[in-house]
């Protein structure tokens, strides 16, 4: 009977010495956006599975692209599974709904994906993370794009709903020259027929647009087929790895612009891009990265402190001290990342269409919130 | 504002009418004749795209791709109607709202399953991709005329199927009384079969057509189909005709709205609040039209009964 009392406390003791980290992921795995939520979820085990660190418990859950959903999972998540770290969301509006009251209840935020303005600046929080970027910085790089290449009078284009605004301010931010034009589509819209016509009128030099998803697809096959040649440049979103090859041929040469490319050649990526192809079948989108890159800097922080001691888990979290599949990154004091942003080309090699980097758009690039926001 | 830009909206509002028309003809005419509510008719739509997506795929032929859309659809329809929509016709409204959702969900992740959750590749035929001049010097798109002529020869064909022949008339007498053609010795279920399945064709054909100017992805159905009901409402619920007028209102509406409110409140307002204004009211310009139809016509433009 002895013995057995003191297996058992040994056991125990064992268990709690391992000191299992419960992370909890809420992305998107169903409906129109699932192929984002599956990129960064893939990156995000792929990452921990290379690391062998089986101490790490990740909970994934879908979110459906719907607020109230999200929400809910949070709330269970928190309450009743008890993780310690949460992660996954993509989609800003959904972000909106859960980080705020998760970070207060205490919980660490890594967000690998959506970047609000609102939570760089004001409402940034010392449990909230950002991984990927604050939403505007791929259309200030757009814009800084079209100032190098010499554009002055662009066509600038965006679905009317938060993202889309700032994905104008943005451009419009870094952008010098002239506007030909300025117009809100429809959120989900599927026909551009009518736009493609006034931008066929309006005299542009270029365009810029934010259609993420189906919507940029549908623009991009039809402004193809339209016989309008004027260059487009956009955000990467248009044209990342998973929707390039329903594009096709409609979107060679177009230039979008990205933290992230396959073809970045440093070790940790060159490595990343043959072990995600291996190991699914596709090749990496930005979003895997971003996944992948999220692990990383989660298993960096645990290597130096638990996440029960919540003030050296975050220091070490700042400390951001992980090979980035993007080369240098580091955080800025709002907890955003302070990272270059390149200009890629969409190629064609073999059957596949993918990216190429033909330049850098903005160096070591900072958001334009930081300054507002205030750490307790 | 010049007259060409003018007529290329036109002739764009005219084209998304005509492909709404085939949605809207499917589910307006299985309303009138079973008095079903079909909100799956959205999946039939992506099932269409996604069969001529594959198959498109496989043998590089967009009519084959048409065909099998066709057929995909017209095979889905008849498996949902006989498996599904038949236990349905005598339930109320409400239980068929929600039979058919749970269709549309059902439809979304078996095509998730099969096909995968990202976007897939259907793209134009090389003899229709590229744009035409026509006369007046307006360049448009090969492949939307193309689209215009297809969807008005497709409304040409119902109309000719509806009025001048033996099934048309059993159509007819179904909308107008069904127990009394059952008496009459017409095979009442057959006909509500054969029906759906031409419902079914017309959304799968739709899917095809649009779907290689658009994105083939899971969920492409449900913003148009809500778009169809809005149509036959103001058409006139059951009314072939009726979705047709319907439909190219709410093509036009849509389009010149979303051009030319942004441009008018411009005149008066500061441009970037004339734009998102602009913007916000064109997307609700379609259903401010429908409520006017429904206060000064109730039973629709072209609807018979109230």
């Amino acid at each position: 009977m002895k013995k057995l009392l003191l297996t058992t406390a040994l056991a125990a003791l064992a268990t709690s010495a391992q000191a299992e980290v419960k992370v909890g992921m809420i992305t998107t795995l169903s409906g129109g956006g699932a192929g984002l939520g599956l990129d960064v979820r893939d990156g995000f085990r792929l990452a921990l599975a290379q690391a062998g660190r089986d101490d790490i418990e990740l909970v994934v859950e879908d979110d459906q692209q719907k607020p109230d959903i999200a929400v809910q999972v949070a709330d269970k998540m928190i309450q009743s599974e008890r993780v310690d770290v949460m992660t996954g969301i993509i989609f800003s509006n959904l972000a909106m709904a859960v980080i705020p009251s998760a970070v207060n209840q205490g919980v660490v935020y890594l967000s690998p994906n959506a970047g609000p303005s609102q939570l760089a600046g004001r409402g940034c929080h010392p449990n909230y993370f950002n991984v990927a970027w604050q939403n505007d910085n791929l259309h200030e790089a757009a814009g800084a794009y079209a100032n190098s290449a010499g554009y002055a009078n662009s066509f600038i284009m965006a679905p009317n709903y938060p993202a889309g605004q700032d994905a104008l301010t943005g451009y419009k931010r870094m952008y010098e020259g002239e506007l030909a034009g300025e117009i809100y589509t429809q959120l989900g819209q599927t026909d551009y027929a009518a736009e493609i016509a006034q931008i066929r009128a309006s005299g542009a030099d270029s365009v810029f647009f934010f259609l993420p998803g189906g919507m940029g697809i549908s623009f991009l096959k039809q402004y193809a087929d339209s016989g309008v040649d004027i260059p487009v440049v956009g955000p990467a979103f248009s044209f990342d790895q998973g929707i390039l090859q329903a594009v096709g041929e409609a979107a060679l040469g177009v230039v979008n612009t990205a933290q992230w490319s396959k073809d970045i050649d440093i070790p940790v990526n060159t490595a990343f891009v043959e072990s995600f192809t291996a190991e699914y079948g596709r090749l990496p989108s930005l979003y895997a990265s971003q996944g992948f890159d999220t692990a990383n800097l989660l298993i960096s922080a645990l290597d130096k402190a638990d996440p029960s001691d919540n003030d050296a888990f975050r220091a070490a979290l700042r400390e951001a001290d992980f090979d980035s599949t993007r080369g240098e990154f580091r955080f800025g004091p709002n907890q955003h990342p302070i990272q270059s942003i390149y200009a890629r080309e969409v190629i064609q090699e073999g059957d596949v269409f993918t990216n190429r980097i033909i330049g850098v758009a903005l160096e070591d690039h900072a958001d334009a919130y930081a300054a507002e926001c205030q750490m307790p | 504002m010049s007259t060409i830009l003018v007529i290329e909206q036109v002739l764009n509002g005219l084209q998304s009418g005509v492909m709404l028309f085939l949605m809207a003809a499917g589910l307006t005419l299985i309303f009138g004749v079973m008095g079903l509510i079909n909100l799956a008719h959205g999946s039939l739509y992506m099932v269409g795209a996604f069969a001529a997506a594959a198959v498109a795929g496989a043998t590089g032929s967009f009519l084959l791709a048409l065909l099998a859309a066709l057929a995909a659809a017209a095979a889905a329809g008849v498996l949902v109607e006989t498996l599904v929509i038949r236990r349905l016709y005598a339930a109320d409204h409400l239980d068929q709202v929600l039979a058919t959702f749970a269709l549309i969900l059902i439809f979304s992740e078996g095509t998730r399953l099969i096909f995968g959750s990202f976007p897939l590749y259907l793209d134009i035929p090389d003899w229709l991709s590229g744009p035409v001049t026509l006369p007046g010097g307006i360049e448009y798109p090969l492949y939307r005329l193309a689209l215009i002529g297809a969807g008005l020869a497709v409304a040409l064909a119902l109309w000719l199927l509806i009025e001048r022949t033996r099934i048309g008339i059993q159509i007819r007498a179904g909308e107008n009384d069904r127990e009394m053609i059952a008496a009459l010795g017409v095979d009442i279920s057959r006909l509500y079969t054969l029906v759906f399945a031409l419902g079914a064709a017309l959304a799968g054909l739709a899917g095809a057509l649009v779907g290689a100017i658009q994105s083939v992805q899971v969920g492409m159905g449900e913003p148009v189909l809500i778009l169809a009901f809005v149509t036959i409402v103001i058409g006139g619920i059951g009314s072939i005709k009726g979705a047709f007028v319907g439909a190219i209102l709410v093509g036009l509406t849509q389009t010149l709205g979303s051009v030319f409110l942004p441009v008018l409140f411009r005149v008066f307002m500061d441009p970037s609040a004339a734009m998102s204004l602009g913007a916000s009211l064109a997307n609700m310009a379609v259903y401010i039209l429908m409520s006017l139809v429904l206060i000064f016509r109730p039973t629709g433009l072209m609807g018979a009964r109230a």
